[in-house]
């Protein structure tokens, strides 16, 4: 190991791109670029389709509740590789239209970037599902009964009294997927988006330097998740609910 | 309407069948060997030794916040240069070998936080009544703790090895052909990508959704 460290040669982050687009260094921060528009893009309809998938599963009946049970676990129990796979290699050629619509309208990179974005967005979507519905879950039916008692309608109770304090309830949870977003992004390097990972695989091979090239990526996903943490913090801390554990008061 | 193609799937079931076996086989050996590593880990956090505690925490907060993607792509970086210094030539599918070694380290990292959770939810009292009876630390754990600690943990153990089993198919990054590698070739081969992929999924999901059931089963049964 000693003669390995010696024999690293982190002057080729100064050293120009095989791609003409600026060093090396460069080069990873534009990998990091897309990872984190792509963690943020797929968190934010995760987000919007998770709510409703969760919201779904607490309503009152059986078919409803049933439609958002089937959602999670289709999402919840095929690979996240295999999901990214259908979603960029198997709709567009079933679909009738879209196929061409999406390859000749879109660029290759927007392509991946949509692919990619409704992969991690819809996948995580099941898991912010299970967590909506439990933040709903834990608040008891009091809360509904004396909404639906005031005259709001259903749609109030939830938009005005529920998912307020749900949301306030499983930020936590809510923090650590977005996390997993990021770590889950990597996936989309196999459909050839630059992003982190990939970008250090081209790195390796282009240069050789696949040790210098792994612990710099590796380094950057750390710094990633050192970072987002500190900031999940302070969401936390401005978040909690009285009464709570972990709350004040 | 897109016509759908299945011929090529009867004829590559005997090569899915093998892909499918190395997919249960990294599955397995990440099981065991996370699980053992992974005790050994999450006692090492409890220990109450700074600097080894340190060190199991470093150990797991370094797997978690790194893609399973590029854990892969290192061990099959390292895993080869260390065989040869260590023992020449490998007598193994070095792929395989870097899979097995990437899964079982990166699963101990998992295992390791249910387990100290796991151990952390019995109640103290029970280590208490241990110590009275004249029990050193060593046997309270292991013939107190551990055995209840396990029996709680069940559930979220297996459901994680359900997780493991579909993170298999990642190896793809490194080339190895397991089940969805060999999927995934075949439909590249024969220009039926798109049945091939609906064939994987559809395969994944009725082992990973039936074993999920099983695992709800047994933890009402377990509850109970």
């Amino acid at each position: 190991m000693v003669t390995l460290a010696a024999g690293l040669d982190w002057s080729i982050f100064f050293k120009p791109a095989f791609d003409g687009s600026g060093t090396y260094f460069r080069f990873l921060i534009v990998g990091l670029e897309w990872t984190l528009l792509l963690s943020v893009l797929s968190w934010i309809l995760a987000f919007v389709v998770g709510s409703m998938i969760g919201v779904l599963r607490t309503f009152p009946g059986k078919f409803l509740p049933a439609l958002g049970t089937a959602y999670v676990e289709i999402f919840r129990n095929i690979p996240l590789l295999v999901q990214l796979f259908l979603w960029y290699f198997v709709l567009p050629e079933i679909v009738p239209g879209l196929g061409t619509l999406f390859k000749q309208a879109l660029s290759p990179l927007l392509q991946q970037l949509i692919s990619g974005v409704l992969c991690l967005g819809f996948f995580t979507a099941a898991r912010v599902a299970e967590q909506v519905r439990s933040g709903i879950n834990a608040l008891g039916s009091g809360q509904r009964g004396a909404g639906l008692a005031l005259g709001f309608n259903r749609w109030q109770v939830y938009r005005l009294i529920l998912l307020p304090v749900a949301y306030r309830i499983i930020v936590p949870t809510l923090t650590s997927e977005f996390l997993n977003t990021i770590k889950n992004s990597a996936v989309a390097s196999t459909i050839g988006l630059a992003e982190l990972s990939r970008q250090s695989q081209q790195l390796g091979e282009f240069t050789a330097h696949w040790y210098e090239a792994f612990i710099a990526v590796t380094l950057l996903y750390g710094i990633i998740n050192i970072t987002v943490m500190i900031a999940s913090r302070f969401i936390e801390r401005a978040a909690r609910l009285p009464g709570y554990v972990g709350g004040k008061g | 309407m897109y016509e759908f193609d299945w011929s090529s799937i009867p004829g590559a079931l005997p090569f899915l069948w093998q892909g499918m076996q190395r997919t249960l086989e990294i599955t397995a050996v990440a099981i065991v060997v996370g699980i053992v590593l992974g005790t050994v880990i999450a006692l090492l956090r409890l220990s109450g030794n700074w600097a080894l505690s340190n060190l199991a925490t470093f150990y797991v907060n370094g797997f978690r916040s790194v893609p399973l993607v590029m854990v892969l792509l290192w061990f099959y970086l390292l895993v080869p240069q260390l065989i040869s210094n260590l023992m020449g030539q490998p007598s193994m599918d070095i792929r395989l070998l870097s899979a097995f070694v990437a899964f079982a380290l990166f699963e101990a990292s998992y295992y390791a936080e249910i387990i100290r959770a796991g151990i952390q939810s019995v109640s103290r009292g029970q280590v208490s009544a241990g110590l009275a009876l004249g029990m050193t630390k060593g046997q309270t754990m292991r013939l107190i703790l551990l055995p209840q600690a396990f029996r709680r943990m069940i559930p979220l153990l297996l459901t994680q090895a359900i997780i493991l089993f579909q993170d298999t198919s990642l190896v793809y990054v490194i080339g190895l052909a397991e089940f969805f590698g060999v999927a995934y070739n075949t439909g590249n081969r024969d220009g039926t990508l798109v049945e091939m992929l609906l064939f994987a999924g559809a395969v994944y999901f009725v082992i990973s959704f039936s074993a999920s059931m099983l695992v709800r089963a047994l933890q009402a049964k377990l509850a109970s």
